[in-house]
């Protein structure tokens, strides 16, 4: 294990659906039957289609979720700590070490806390720091590492934009001094010189603050530049992983090779080439049988279109896992 | 002829505890039917605040220079003060998909009662044809089992879902004016492709016009007629969106383009706009963006030069110092 930080295995997160108090009670496949080893020091990418579980699966890693099947161990220095098997002291320490930065910058800051108080909270929450004087230390500091003037730490988030909440949210969640950070579309309301901003100061602090990145993104471009590895899920799968470069020069998976079509062009002349993927998502309530991929696939084979295949990732090359059916 | 919406010399300025905040200055921007205008700019230029003015969404704390007008079908709506007035816009004529998605829907109502509160409100139908318009937007947005997402919460739903709900909600109305603020950064892009060519369906066939904010230059490429480049407040370019990508003259719209990640060169580092935007409390007087410029044009390092926009190609403007300072680099 030596080397990763975070194994998930086998993990599936289902939830309870239930259409009225009279309808029968049916289940969500929100994540299905994951594995993935996060290594120490990586900036691990996860991509993939609007509700496919990116989210809940970054959630289930925090423990901010409830895990169906499976588990997910934390490696950390002195011990493992197995997160669907926790006390409630492991749990504290475990929230110490591990933080999200959210998506949603406005839903995420309360609105009646200044921005000190804001970036403040996490330390005064897990009790980190003794005194107040301590206390504002880190919030400066933190602040400063993160742009944020001091002047504007007396003010409350209604008062800033978009970007700047996300700085103040970057702020909050680094305060603790964490291992570990799951970073869900944390740069995708920023403007483009800002998001190259943030990135880069991202990519600093994990080597300053010796930073493990789950990095959760939509925008392809950027996952290539600042991720070492990803994984491409669909449906509440992962469907295709491996090292970025390779991942994105030759990528293996109808879906992934579609996803990277689908990036618009600064060329306006160059009005998409995209691969378009015809129809709807389907329902995380019935996600079809065999490849879940099947009903949008642009060149499914034969085997496919029954339905009668089972997925699972296998290896293609060093480290490039495709789902087998496939590759087949 | 007279354009579907036109925004003239608008100042919009917040007063807060430390002062009188200038968030918007001197803006005039304008959109023809069936055309979509572009606003790209940096976080904190105003481009929301721009939008928020059409609709009369600012706060209380809000004050609008008197020499503003904003025309929309001949009427200014600077001038609208009744609920009444107020109600023919927000929703009726013009409908806005905001860039916070949980703003948009009520925690505690769900979904499709709300699409179809909506469309009682501004159009004359009942509540069944309401519920079945609602239901056939959910569906061309691409939302799979659009009856049961018709009946559940905004919270119930992933990020790029509730955005598409949003959307659905705005289009469903079929307002004269569609103010879109940033409404595909949720989306993956596969979608995103869907939504933009939905949206662009959706203004050909009723001759929407639309204001289309995003950070994204890709998306801007691919959906706007024009592009409004904003800093701080200001406009410093604008014109043809062909134009201003292949063509930029302002060392803010060419800083903008240089910090986009090319995925097909990934080694390239990823290069910010060097320094910070400054405070909208101390905006710098002159060219708003002197303290972060390049400075090849001297006189402009100073802020003796007063911002104004010169029509350099057909259609294209750019900020005066801008154009020589861009020439130079
Ligand atoms: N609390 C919840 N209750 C019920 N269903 C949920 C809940 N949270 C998520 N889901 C469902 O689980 C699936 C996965 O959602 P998730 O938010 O993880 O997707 P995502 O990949 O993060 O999408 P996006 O890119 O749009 O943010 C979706 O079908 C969603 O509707
Ligand atoms: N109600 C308010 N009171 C005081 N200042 C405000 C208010 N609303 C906005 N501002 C300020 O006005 C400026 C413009 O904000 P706006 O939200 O329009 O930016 P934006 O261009 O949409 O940015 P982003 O890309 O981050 O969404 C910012 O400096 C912001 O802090
Ligand atoms: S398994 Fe078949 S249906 Fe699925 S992606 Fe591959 S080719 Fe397409
Ligand atoms: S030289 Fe002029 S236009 Fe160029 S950035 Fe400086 S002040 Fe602005
Ligand atoms: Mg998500
Ligand atoms: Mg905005």
């Amino acid at each position: 294990m030596g080397d990763n930080l975070i194994s998930v295995n086998n993990v599936s997160v289902n939830f309870d659906y239930q259409e009225n108090f009279i309808s029968k009670k049916q289940k969500i496949h929100a994540v299905n039957n994951i594995n993935i080893k996060i290594k120490k020091g990586s900036f691990f990418g996860l991509v993939g289609e609007s509700g496919s579980g990116k989210t809940t699966l970054g959630r289930a890693i925090l423990g901010a979720n409830n895990i169906s099947s499976g588990n997910v161990i934390f490696h950390d220095d002195e011990r493992d700590y197995d997160l669907t098997n926790m006390n409630k002291q492991d749990l504290k320490e475990y929230r110490k070490k591990a933080q999200l930065i959210f998506q949603d910058p406005y839903a995420a800051l309360s609105p009646r806390m200044t921005v000190r108080d804001i970036i403040a909270e996490p330390l005064e929450v897990m009790k980190i720091t003794n005194s107040r004087q301590e206390t504002d230390e880190r919030v400066r500091d933190i602040a400063a590492k993160c742009r944020l003037n001091i002047e504007h730490l007396r003010r409350f988030p209604h008062a800033f934009s978009g970007g700047q909440r996300q700085r103040i949210s970057i702020a909050r969640a680094l305060v603790s001094n964490p291992k570990f950070i799951v970073a869900d579309e944390s740069v995708a309301a920023l403007d483009v010189s800002i998001q190259a901003d943030i990135l880069n100061l991202l990519k600093q602090l994990q080597t300053e603050l010796n930073l493990t990145y789950l990095f959760i993104s939509h925008d392809l471009s950027v996952v290539a530049h600042v991720c070492d590895i990803v994984a491409v899920m669909y449906l509440g799968h992962i469907v295709e992983m491996g090292p970025s470069r390779e991942l994105f020069k030759n990528p293996k998976h109808s879906y992934t090779k579609a996803l990277l079509s689908s990036i618009p062009s600064i060329d306006p002349e160059k009005r998409s080439e995209a691969i378009e993927l015809k129809g709807e998502i389907p329902s995380a309530l019935n996600p079809p049988p065999g490849c879940v991929f099947r009903t949008r696939c642009p060149n499914p084979g034969v085997d496919c279109k029954g339905g009668e295949i089972t997925m699972g990732l296998t290896e293609v090359e060093p480290g490039h896992w495709v789902d087998q059916c496939c590759v087949l | 002829m007279s354009h579907l919406l036109e925004v003239k010399n608008l100042d919009v300025k917040f007063d807060t505890d430390e002062g009188r905040i200038t968030a918007v200055e001197n803006i005039s921007l304008s959109v023809d039917q069936g055309e979509v205008l572009g606003i790209v700019g940096e976080s904190g230029s105003g481009k929301s605040v721009t939008a928020k003015s059409i609709m009369k969404l600012n706060p209380g704390n809000t004050s609008y220079n008197e020499d503003a007008e904003i025309i929309l079908d001949n009427e200014n709506i600077l001038q609208f003060t009744s609920k009444q007035d107020l109600k023919k816009i927000r929703g009726g004529k013009v409908s806005m998909i905001f860039q916070e998605p949980m703003a948009s829907f009520a925690p505690a109502i769900k979904i499709g009662a709300q699409m179809v509160e909506q469309l009682l409100i501004h159009k004359n139908i009942n509540k069944d044809e309401a519920k079945s318009i609602s239901i056939n937007m959910l569906k061309r947005v691409g939302i799979a089992d659009a009856e049961k997402r018709f009946n559940q919460y905004a919270f119930e739903l992933s990020g790029g879902m509730r955005q598409r709900a949003m959307i659905a909600m705005a289009l469903s109305t079929m307002p004269k004016l569609l103010l879109a603020d940033e409404p595909t950064t949720a989306l993956d892009v596969t979608i995103q492709a869907q939504v933009i060519n939905l949206i662009k369906d959706i203004i050909k066939e009723y001759q929407m016009g639309v204001i289309f904010i995003t950070h994204d230059l890709g998306v801007i490429a691919q959906v706007a007629d024009h592009v409004a480049v904003m800093y701080l407040g200001s406009v410093v370019e604008k014109g043809p969106v062909n134009e201003i990508l292949k063509n930029p003259k302002h060392p803010y719209t060419k800083g903008l383009l240089q910090a986009l990640p090319d995925i097909n060169n990934l080694d390239a580092p990823l290069s910010p706009i060097p320094g910070n935007i400054p405070s909208p409390l101390d905006r710098p007087t002159g060219c708003v963006f002197r303290t972060r410029c390049p400075h090849h044009n001297p006189e402009g390092k100073d802020g003796k030069i007063e911002m104004k926009l010169i029509e350099v190609e057909p259609g294209h403007w750019v900020d005066q110092c801008g154009i020589q300072c861009g020439q130079n680099g």
